[in-house]
């Protein structure tokens, strides 16, 4: 059977804007000064990797991406925005100080993505291997309750001391006010 | 064109995941609010799935290992941002702000 014609193309452009998504999504996360644009940037820049996912052959991680970070960590963090009204303060830095910690930041940073990505380009990998089997969700969900059984109750157990902790700090402060 | 293809390469994907690392550090340094800082905090659980993934991708036989770590990451995360954020709602309780300079003290 003949392929779509210009398939490979369209992949790589539509590569490329998921790419740009979550670069650009990333930036706007750090570098704007509201919050809740901060925000945006946070779900902008996890669809970016949803579709990264989806390119990794991973299409249930994709929707699952889109389902937690997007549909249910934004969310989260749009409540806590409306419930504490966080203004950046102005006053606590002088001028100087912010640009001196500005440019620590910065370089910091920089150094950071150079001296990674000089190491994951420069770096001897191994060949690449091909995959024994598909990845499917199915095979996801025999792997769970078998090889990784113990760390899935594990996690759940986690996340169960997690609800009950963030409802009672939650709390505590309710009772006295 | 140079850019076709480039989806079956791993470098793109590290150097990516790098890039998100790197702004992960840059606004947990810069940013001054508890909320800013959780975001950034975020952006570097990003970086490492989307790294354990392309090397599951590109360098490992078993396909859904990385999947599984990947999915248990999220699930950490979300944990993380439920026990972070009602603990910045408590702190925005006590002191009626939520600046990092803001819970120095730890009692009022």
């Amino acid at each position: 059977m003949k392929p779509f014609p210009g398939l490979e193309y369209l992949a790589s452009l539509f590569f490329l804007l998921m790419a740009a998504a979550t670069v650009a999504g990333a930036l706007l996360a750090v570098l704007s000064t509201i919050i809740i644009r901060g925000v945006c940037g946070l779900a902008l820049c996890c669809f970016g990797l949803a579709g990264l996912y989806y390119f990794l052959h991973s299409p249930f991680l994709a929707l699952m991406e889109i389902l937690i970070y997007v549909g249910a960590v934004c969310i989260t963090i749009i409540f806590a925005v409306m419930l504490a009204e966080p203004e950046e303060a102005k006053e606590a830095e002088s001028r100087a100080n912010a640009w001196f910690w500005g440019g620590a930041a910065l370089v910091v940073g920089v150094a950071i993505f150079w001296g990674l990505s000089n190491l994951s380009l420069t770096g001897a990998w191994p060949a690449e291997v091909t995959w024994q089997g598909k990845g499917t969700v199915e095979d996801i969900g025999k792997s769970l309750l078998t090889t990784y059984s113990m760390a899935f109750e594990l996690i759940s157990l986690a996340i169960l001391v997690a609800i009950l902790g963030a409802l009672a700090v939650a709390r505590g402060g309710r009772s006295r006010a | 064109m140079s850019f076709i293809g480039l989806h079956h390469q791993p470098h793109v994907y590290l150097v990516l995941a790098a890039f998100l690392f790197a702004a992960g550090v840059y606004g947990l340094v810069r940013r001054r609010t508890l909320i800013g800082m959780l975001i950034a905090g975020e952006l570097i659980f990003s970086a490492a799935a989307l790294n354990i993934l392309t090397l599951n991708r590109f360098f490992a036989p078993d396909p859904s290992a990385g999947q599984i770590f990947v999915l248990f990451i999220m699930g950490l995360a979300a944990a993380e941002v439920a026990v972070a954020l009602s603990i910045i709602i408590a702190i925005y309780r006590n002191y009626r702000s939520i600046g990092t300079h803001t819970p120095a003290e730890l009692k009022e």
